[in-house]
């Protein structure tokens, strides 16, 4: 298929001081064949206009800033390459992230995924604390295993893009925080399950996700947090009936 | 340990109703609606279904089918509605009657095969 | 109650942000990409299933009956409505049978000698076990 010279990108303008709803605007960007996404937004910002707003870092896919929809599908923009695009009159749309209040342009809103990331712990909960001279945790190959996919997450909230559930009650954990989650209560030298359940085990928890499967689908680092939350489901049913045999407040 | 929701039970209960359901409603549906009206293969009788209902393995059968599939769609319909329909505001008319009605169809299921020999 | 300590007054910042911009969504939200409207097809599956149940019991009822009950039930079920509900519900079934199949292995990893067997081979006992329950139920209505 031809590749055209120059591509035509519609990008959303949202200026919260002159603005109540966002507007697009085109630009035409030269197509070189190792441009992504990411480099026509910083060509545009360079040579047509400075005042496009939009957040990136390492342009390598590992940050996890740049996510924007490109038509209608959440994209990590330093990984999407123009030229699958660059076929004679297409398109490019380039939109905020779905389901996340826009901050201005490009920018969403992550306060509240920041705030949902704190809330499940993600970190290595150890009360027991051993003293320095027993030496490091080890961890076995196997044990490694068992987390390693979901702590591949970074942060680049394109499931939550993805989310229907989330989109339509942003009360709604949703994957990430689901996922990463589940990589602690995973990880052998964790024993902080007990203190992330109420979190997960919880109608805004788990107990929202209806396995759509968007957010694995677009996942950049194929975490597979829709298969991480189901895997949770099935803990928490025995973690519920545990909740029968034992007394209140007792771990078993 | 923090108490957790019981939204595990109903889980369990959807779950247990989509294994159900997706094993063996194919077939019988297959065989009493489409296969044995078209007459693409010999109904059979009603002595000989008579005589299959009055097994109580089949009629147990027949009563965890009922049961665990209704439940499955309760809950199933109960989410589709809140995301579909956007009417989460109104979960608790939701819950009555999407469990309500799996009730009511366990009742009626109970009855019947009780009842029908 | 004495004079209030000022180190224990809390001064609450209220945090400034532009004004965002919140995008509605859509009450079609299910129909603006193929992923949701097959998402949600799967969800409707489930009256299908609930239908299948409600046929089921009219069927009871009817053999309950007696013969003739039964007999009508039967020219119920010939009837062109019923037939075209019928093929669309099975269509539907085996569509929620499928889905099903495939996503367990989501849920339930199955690792042997360290090392996560893929997906299709975790489906693949569910398919067999549909297989073989439908022979069975079959062979039961049939002889």
């Amino acid at each position: 298929m031809e590749m055209a010279e120059t591509i035509t990108l519609e990008i959303a303008r949202y200026s919260p001081e002159q603005d109540t709803a966002p507007h697009f605007q085109s630009f035409e960007v030269p197509v070189h064949k190792e441009w992504v996404v990411l480099d026509a937004l910083n060509h545009i910002k360079d040579r047509e206009d400075g005042t496009l707003t939009y957040r990136w870092s390492c342009r390598m896919g590992i940050c996890g800033s740049c996510g924007m929809m490109v038509n209608g599908e959440p994209k990590l923009t330093c990984a999407t390459f123009l030229a699958d695009y660059a076929t004679k009159g297409s398109k490019i749309r380039v939109e905020p992230l779905r389901y996340f209040p826009v901050i201005r342009d490009l920018v969403t809103e992550l306060g509240d995924f920041l705030g949902k990331l704190k809330k499940v712990k993600p970190w290595l909960i150890h009360p027991s604390q051993a003293p320095l001279s027993q030496g490091e945790f080890l961890q076995t190959p196997a044990q490694l295993e068992r987390y390693k996919q979901f702590s591949m997450c970074i942060n680049c909230t394109l499931c939550y893009a993805a989310c229907p559930v989330f989109g339509l009650d942003p009360i709604f954990v949703g994957p990430a925080a689901l996922a990463l989650a589940q990589r602690y209560n995973m990880d052998s030298r964790d024993q902080g399950s007990g203190e992330r359940i109420a979190v997960l085990a919880h109608p805004d928890g788990i107990w929202g996700c209806t396995f759509v499967g968007e957010c694995t689908r677009v996942c950049p680092k194929h975490v597979d947090p829709a298969g991480a939350i189901q895997q949770y489901k099935l803990t928490a049913v025995f973690e519920w009936l545990k909740s029968f045999i034992t007394p209140k407040g007792q771990d078993i | 340990m923090a108490r957790q929701s019981n939204e595990a039970f109903f889980w369990v209960l959807f779950s247990a109703g989509g294994v159900v359901a997706a094993l063996l409603i194919p077939v019988q549906l297959f065989l009493f609606a489409i296969a044995f009206p078209l007459g693409w293969l010999p109904a059979p009788s009603y002595e000989h279904l008579m005589a299959l209902v009055r097994l109580p393995l089949v009629r147990i059968y027949l009563f965890v089918l009922c049961c665990l599939s209704l439940f499955h769609w309760a809950h199933r319909f109960r989410y589709t509605l809140y995301d579909g329909l956007q009417v989460k505001h109104l979960n608790e008319i939701i819950f009555t009657l999407c469990y309500g009605g799996a009730v009511i169809g366990t009742m009626v299921a109970a009855y019947l095969l009780w009842t029908i020999a | 109650m004495g004079a209030v300590k000022p180190e224990t007054i809390r001064v609450e910042y209220a945090e400034f942000h532009p004004r965002w911009y919140r995008p509605p969504v859509s009450v079609y939200w299910w129909l603006k990409q193929r992923q949701y409207l097959t998402f949600i097809l799967r969800e409707l599956s489930s009256v299908f299933v609930a239908l299948f149940v409600v046929m089921t019991l009219f069927q009871l009822w009817a053999l309950k009956k007696g013969p003739e009950a039964y007999a009508q039930f039967q020219q119920w079920l010939q009837s062109p409505l019923v037939i075209a509900l019928s093929i669309i519900g099975l269509f539907f079934v085996v569509f929620h049978s499928i889905t099903w199949f495939n996503l367990t292995p989501s849920a339930m990893p199955v690792r042997l000698g360290g090392k996560r067997l893929p997906a299709f081979l975790v489906a693949a006992p569910s398919y067999v076990a549909w297989a073989v329950v439908s022979a069975i139920v079959a062979w039961l209505v049939l002889r």
